[in-house]
């Protein structure tokens, strides 16, 4: 009788301790997002990019040894409309041909907080590597780990908008990038 | 009865005469330009200017109703009196059209109106892009059918005033001496 008990204690706490080192480093290209809103004389602007692959792994109970990277295809880019398709894929604004990829690699993961964290790292569009920070939530859904977050990138860091686009009056530099990343629990680590 | 329009509705009638346009042709200029910070620009006036046409024309017609416009000589035959009152009835309703079908036309094309950049506007519709193509030659039809309608407008002041020698034509002018 006090055997079973003792046995059922000793499965349960086993239980929590892999439920704890559940780690999502599945990438799911086909459920993750990455929006962005741009602001042209004051008028939002929704857009996205269809195509960008990653690898990343996140512990909820070890968040500090989490790392990511994002490779992004910038011709999957949707702007907002046609013209502004066309037009970002020239050398004032992505300079397709010579940059054709966006890359971020974290740096490091802080917990801020009961579902919150903050990711820091390098992005580099365009040749030009930035120090980012944005904080994002955590949420587990089944068996996969959702992180959504966001920052304010600012364009004309990394050259986005060069001469007559260079007026921030008309497109503003601010521009905030959200991302809805979906990763499925790998194997648990004992 | 009063023969002239009050000073008010002859405010109003010129200056969206001059509004509308000045809205047409910039409307024209603009569809064509490439794609440039300038052309975001004359984009945003336009639109701007066209939500404040179509207050003026909705603050134009409350004015109506508390004042009605003098009536049409007496001697003028019922199908002129009759083409008259319908063809004002079409400049109104496009006055009202036009603007309310660019408005949806940016809602549909996911590009928002924020009126002088600092009120938004609710988005009509929601994006969509065959939709914003179709409300474009919507908005385009209607534009072209006002302007005919104007040259008419137009041709028949001129008429009155040079033919039939009425007050039809006088009586909207903003610097005419009243001849009670």
């Amino acid at each position: 009788m006090s055997t079973t008990r003792i046995l059922l204690a000793t499965l349960a706490v086993v239980a929590a301790g892999d439920l704890g080192a559940v780690e999502y480093s599945q990438f799911q290209a086909d459920k993750s997002r990455l929006t962005f809103v741009s602001k042209q004389m004051g008028v939002p602007i929704d857009g996205s990019f269809r195509k960008f692959g990653g690898s990343l792994s996140f512990d909820p109970a070890r968040p500090t040894a989490a790392s990511a990277r994002l490779d992004l295809d910038l011709a999957s880019i949707d702007a907002g409309s046609r013209d502004a398709n066309e037009e970002v894929v020239g050398k004032p604004w992505f300079n397709l041909k010579m940059f054709p990829t966006a890359t971020f690699v974290s740096s490091a993961v802080r917990p801020l907080g009961g579902d919150k964290f903050e990711l820091a790292g390098k992005l580099t569009i365009k040749g030009r590597t930035q120090d980012i920070t944005a904080p994002f939530t955590f949420h587990q859904e089944g068996s996969n780990g959702i992180f959504d977050g966001g920052f304010v990138l600012k364009r004309l860091d990394f050259a986005l908008g060069d001469g007559v686009w260079a007026d921030v009056a008309t497109v503003a530099n601010e521009v905030q990038i959200k991302f809805h990343i979906v990763a499925a629990a790998a194997a648990t680590r004992k | 009865m009063e023969t002239r329009y009050t000073r008010t509705a002859i405010a109003l009638h010129w200056l969206m005469a001059l509004l509308l346009t000045g809205l047409f042709c910039v409307g024209l200029y603009m569809s064509d330009l490439p794609l440039s910070p300038q052309k975001l620009k004359i984009y945003s006036w336009h639109k701007w200017a066209g939500i404040t046409a179509f207050l003026l024309v909705l603050l134009r017609l409350a004015w109506r109703v508390g004042h009605p416009p003098p009536l049409l000589p007496a001697g003028m035959p019922a199908w002129q009196q009759a083409a008259a009152h319908g063809l004002h009835h079409l400049l109104y309703l496009l006055m009202i059209a036009i603007p309310l079908s660019g408005w949806l036309m940016s809602s549909a094309k996911g590009f928002q109106t924020v009126y002088f950049g600092v009120l938004p506007l609710p988005d009509l519709l929601p994006k969509d892009k065959e939709l914003g193509e179709l409300l474009e030659v919507v908005h385009s039809g209607l534009n072209f059918t006002l302007a005919g309608l104007v040259v008419a407008h137009v041709a028949a002041a001129l008429k009155h005033h040079l033919f039939d020698r009425d007050d039809v034509l006088s009586r909207m002018l903003p610097f005419h001496a009243s001849k009670h």
